[in-house]
């Protein structure tokens, strides 16, 4: 059964130092930033972070990376033009980088939700993010096989909840959210609001409630 | 010779070029830049990384939604009939061989067709690939768009990549400022070239080239 939380500090309660944290948002967009936010004031240390970003500015992700929360990132596109936090900490060697295709995070993202026990991606091979994994030909073409990355927690943001814990999202703000849920011992979501069951058209759901463990809404306003 | 045809014509050369109705990615960058010259009556149909079909122009204004961006992350608007979707599915749409044209930029481009977009071999760089090995190996046809010289005057379309690859033998055309290029099992042909004649061309590029009727020019 999903639980509703009354604050973001109670739904981040069950991350814990040394966790892999699966975090949705491209860039900015689709960032559970109030999560964020508690888990910064809650001080959980030695994290994994996976996101397609590295953080940008000073607030959200990059807070988190300038707390020194974070051990690692796996991430597709660390480097942005206001990415200065990871950048200075990357370059000083205080933060370690998985660099992966953004197709591959995804896929490998999906592939730990569904049960998957590996799969051969035709994503990379011949580049450096291919080197020393074990290739095959198939059909003629050559695939790189990838592992499943699966999360402790999931920390997803998304727009609204009804009380089942069935998700929908807003816009491009979708991304990584409906992905990430799947693949995480415990999925924490923060949602603009909460609605009644009934309210969401059970066509319209895009994440299942059985892939949401905690929800917490924050308003509209970030 | 050098900036032939400027960032904007260059836009309205590989906009041209696009198949009527063709689904299509624009990579971040100069690739961007297409967007503001297609046909809008040619139905082509705008894919965005993040999740989105049938992007619409770049916001403005009122039109300003913070759930509402292109894969630079810049504010962008919906066109009827529009969807949106997870980056699973996005990401399929790529491999899965459904995108028609994606446009890239490059750093290079071997005669080949193998693209290097990614990182350069600066000791500070930090690697960030984002898309772009997936838009190269897996939509059917890949334009790059890009100088056709870097700033020091050194070609970018090359013998072999010296920069990391971004995918092997996965590119069809290079649209440059100063020639257009089909990367063809024969050599580099040379659809078009702006203010350089062949000759000048096949002095510039150490790369077998081959002219518009087809004569592949001999390599000093």
């Amino acid at each position: 059964m999903t639980q509703f939380c009354e604050t973001a500090l109670e739904a981040v309660s069950c991350v814990q130092d040394g966790d892999t944290v699966l975090l949705s948002g491209f860039g900015a967009v689709g960032m559970p930033i109030a999560l964020l936010d508690a888990l910064i004031e809650q001080g959980t240390t030695g994290l994994t972070i996976v996101s397609n970003n590295a953080g940008k500015g000073t607030t959200g992700l990059a807070a988190l990376l300038a707390k020194g929360q974070v051990r690692k990132m796996i991430c597709t596109f660390p480097r942005q033009n206001d990415s200065w936090i990871f950048n200075d900490l990357y370059r000083a060697g205080k933060i370690e980088l998985e660099v992966v295709p953004q197709g591959t995070l995804t896929e490998r993202i999906r592939a730990a939700g569904a049960g998957i026990g590996a799969f051969y991606c035709p994503t990379g091979v011949g580049t450096l993010l291919a080197e020393g994994k074990e290739t095959r030909d198939i059909d003629g073409r050559t695939y790189v096989l990838e592992y499943p990355l699966r999360g402790d927690v999931a920390l997803v943001g998304a727009h609204v909840a009804d009380r089942m814990g069935n998700l929908i999202y807003r816009k491009t703000a979708r991304s990584f959210g409906p992905v990430m849920a799947t693949a995480a011992a415990t999925t924490v979501v923060q949602v603009s609001r909460t609605v009644e069951i009934g309210a969401i058209d059970p066509e319209n759901v895009v994440t299942p409630s059985i892939f949401v463990d905690r929800v917490v809404a924050v308003g509209d306003a970030e | 010779m050098n900036g032939v045809l400027s960032k904007e014509e260059l836009a309205a050369t590989v906009a041209r070029d696009i198949p009527p109705g063709s689904y299509v990615n624009l990579g971040i960058g100069m690739p961007a830049l297409v967007a503001d010259y297609l046909d809008p009556l040619a139905g082509v149909v705008l894919h965005t990384e993040n999740g989105m079909l049938n992007m619409g122009p770049a916001a403005v204004g009122d039109e300003i939604d913070p759930d509402l961006v292109n894969a630079g992350k810049m504010p962008v608007t919906e066109l009827a009939g529009c969807s949106y979707f997870d980056s699973a599915v996005s990401f399929g749409m790529m491999r899965g061989g459904h995108l028609d044209v994606a446009i890239l930029g490059g750093f290079q481009v071997s005669a080949t067709g193998d693209l290097a977009n990614w990182l350069t071999n600066a000791p500070d760089a930090i690697p960030s690939v984002g898309g772009a090995m997936d838009l190269a190996i897996g939509a059917k046809r890949v334009f790059v768009m890009m100088s056709l010289l870097t700033k020091d005057g050194e070609p970018k379309v090359v013998p072999e990549c010296t920069y990391p690859l971004t995918g092997q033998r996965c590119v069809d055309r290079v649209y440059t400022d100063i020639a257009t290029f089909e990367i063809a099992p024969e050599g580099v042909r040379v659809l078009a070239s702006y203010g350089a004649t062949f000759r000048e061309l096949v002095d510039l590029l150490d790369v077998p080239l081959i002219d518009h009727t087809g004569a592949l020019a001999a390599l000093d």
